[in-house]
């Protein structure tokens, strides 16, 4: 593989993942469907504008994959678009950027229609103060949509502007300044990162509760470290620029915030292990997933503290102790999840049970094969084998041998699980009304649920707790 | 049940949703301040020289008639809610007419820019310098964007107008005409900074 091809595959590897799937993964396929019948509605408020997104969500896609296929050769900057790259290279780089715009008007207005139908559409009785910790999740999701895309937006609509006007916002010959852009651009993508683990953590939330056998842990406590997490991760965005110059006094002060948007994770994890305890714990498929989450997520967030921290960030910035972290958090983490969520629901969703035999195997081939393909990067970083580059130093080759073989195991699993859940939807035995015995509402409606969800709204008036 | 549940309508939830989609048009336009503010921050001079290039006239008579136009459609609404459709009608119309009016003088204006080769990418511009180049580009880049917004506006008051004319607005049911009219202020409010920053500065 060639140098030009290595950079195309890492570019669209990262905006489709990005922008296409986890962005948009767990709150639309789940929060979808869920956020309507866990606060007793029969849709969310505005169904024609759920629509809208969904079609500017096709049209991104495809506006997306244009890129690939017609004049200029696939987009080679990074999923980041750093600028110069992205205004100087001759690849397809408008489509792409063009559809990374149109992606992020669909998360706003998912977004918008999630938290008004939060806002409007809960039953008689169901109070902020005992909402679905799932919902919790997606409210604060939805602000940080809000709150955080335009920016990305306006920052993508510059750079289509320097392209073909050639202004020069980010062009040092004309008077411009490229590490704004990165500024621009980071203020986005990392709350973004929040978009992608704060509904995996409402999943968690539900999930550990129900084969605990228990009421949640500190309800009020996961409550406040959602919104924590949603109003401090707007403000550490340039732990991602540590090496690209700036002052003493911003790299300290973005270095404390970093550190402290972990305090809310942390109380999370805090929360469901307390949770677990003297639970009456059933061992379940989706409790298991929700456990290797946990796992994995905790390695990756704290090597996350050590690229929040200045010293350690300067050594190993842009080497594959990045990429480790990064995959820990989102594919460990919101991947983990996510199928957390896939086995948690998919009784409710398609009426059938998946087998666990399978499921159980999938899952344990997908957690072997996953450390083995990520945990040595944490080394390679560490020994200094940059990111981003077609080829490795000879001393680095043993480490990338395991990590290829790792990503064999990674890919046997989810096959495994993929397969097992398509079946177990297809052809699964009957599941029944609340196979997991869970408490929320959509356990109090058939499998799967009528269009409409409830024929009478319920009142939860008179039940002391939802959650 | 009766599916009376189904055409279940929540004007105030139509207004929340639109506020917040407000919201993320002001912060869409905020990202140009901030770039505006930085590189007016590092060019202090040229942005004041290139300051005094703009027209204030044309300026000032455009904050004018979008300042009326946010009246007019206000009083539409007034009207609506009060079952008086022709005046509604007629109040629609008049915030139409100024939004087209307002897209004239602009017009006008970027011709005047283009025949002086104030535009990005010019070998004049190029010439006058980093301080200059930003300032029209932000000029070009935040001014267009708005009119685009102006655009979306008119045509969204149009298919307002449509609306009511074929008795999808009516006196009991406005929340559109309503929202619409909301983006509309927007759109004033967002002219109401950009004017200032380029024109009164200097
Ligand atoms: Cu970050």
């Amino acid at each position: 593989m060639g140098p030009q091809t290595y950079n195309s595959f890492f570019t669209v590897h990262g905006i489709i993942m990005i922008f296409v799937i986890v962005i948009p993964g767990l709150p639309a396929v789940f929060g979808n469907f869920f956020l309507p019948i866990m606060i007793g509605a029969r849709d969310v408020i505005f169904p024609k504008l759920n629509l809208l997104s969904w079609y500017l969500y096709v049209l991104g896609i495809l506006t997306v994959l244009t890129s690939l296929f017609t004049f200029g050769g696939a987009p080679d900057t990074g999923w980041t678009f750093y600028a110069p790259y992205s205004f100087k290279t001759t690849t397809n780089m408008f489509p792409a950027v063009l559809g990374a715009f149109i992606l992020g008007f669909s998360s706003i207005l998912t977004g918008l229609n999630f938290i008004t139908t939060i806002h409007r559409m809960r039953a008689p009785g169901m109070k902020f103060s005992n909402m679905p910790l799932f919902v919790w999740s997606i409210y604060g999701t939805g602000w940080i949509q809000l709150f955080a895309t335009p920016i990305v937006g306006i920052t993508l609509m510059m750079v289509i502007a320097e392209r073909f006007l050639h202004i020069g916002f980010f062009d040092p010959a004309l008077g411009g300044d490229p590490v704004l852009y990165q500024h621009l651009f980071w203020i986005y993508s990392h709350p973004a990162v929040y978009i992608m683990i704060l509904p995996a953590m409402g999943v968690i939330s539900e999930i550990i509760p129900t084969f605990a056998r228990k009421g949640i842990f500190g309800y009020n406590a996961i409550v406040a470290s959602t919104m924590a997490i949603a109003v401090v991760g707007y403000f550490v965005w340039a732990h991602h620029m540590f090496t690209s110059g700036m002052s003493t006094t911003a790299q300290f002060t973005f270095s404390l915030l970093t550190f402290l948007v972990a305090i809310p994770s942390a109380i999370k994890v805090f929360n469901w292990v307390a949770t677990l305890y003297k639970g009456s714990i059933r061992i379940e498929v989706p409790l298991i997933w929700a456990l290797g989450f946990m796992f994995l997520f905790m390695i990756g967030g704290f090597t996350g503290l050590f690229l929040g921290s200045v010293a350690t960030d300067v050594h190993v910035h842009n080497t594959s102790f990045v990429v480790a972290h990064f995959h820990y958090i989102i594919f460990g983490g919101m991947g983990s999840a996510f199928m957390a969520a896939a086995h948690y629901w998919l009784p409710k969703m398609y009426g059938r049970m998946y087998n666990k035999f399978w499921a159980t195997v999938g899952w344990a081939t997908f957690f072997i094969g996953f450390n083995v393909l990520y945990f040595p990067m944490f080394i390679l970083g560490y020994q200094g084998m940059p990111r981003r580059y077609y080829d490795y130093l000879g001393q680095f080759h043993n480490l990338n041998v395991v990590s290829t073989i790792g990503s064999w195991i990674l890919a046997t699993g989810l096959i495994i699980t993929i397969v097992n859940l398509i079946r177990g939807a297809r052809n699964g035995p009957k599941a029944g009304m609340n196979p997991w015995e869970g408490r929320t509402l959509e356990w109090t409606v058939p499998s799967p649920p009528p269009p409409e969800n409830f024929d009478v709204i319920p009142d939860l008036t008179s039940t002391s707790t939802a959650h | 049940m009766e599916t009376i549940t189904n055409v279940h309508r929540d004007d105030e939830a139509s207004k929340l949703g639109m506020w917040l989609f407000i919201f993320t048009e002001i912060l869409l336009f905020g990202g140009l301040f901030i770039v505006y503010s930085i590189y007016r921050f590092n060019n202090a001079v040229a942005f004041h020289l290139a300051g005094e290039e703009l027209n204030d006239t044309i300026g000032i008579i455009n904050t004018v008639i979008l300042l009326t136009s946010s009246m007019t459609v206000a009083m539409s609404l007034t009207a609506m809610q009060k079952g008086n459709i022709r005046l509604c009608l007629g109040m629609i119309a008049v915030t139409v007419l100024l939004g087209l009016v307002f897209l004239t003088n602009k017009y006008f204006e970027w011709g005047i820019k283009f025949e002086h080769g104030l535009y990005p990418g010019s070998a004049f511009l190029k010439e006058l310098g980093h301080g200059d180049i930003m300032f029209f580009g932000l000029y070009f880049m935040m001014t267009g964007l708005h009119a685009l917004h102006i655009i979306v506006g008119l045509t969204i008051l149009v298919v307002v107008a449509v609306f009511i004319r074929k008795g999808r607005i009516r006196p009991d049911k406005y929340a559109f005409l309503e929202n619409g009219g909301l983006y509309w202020h927007l759109v004033d409010l967002i002219w109401i900074f950009l004017f200032p920053l380029f024109y009164l500065i200097h």
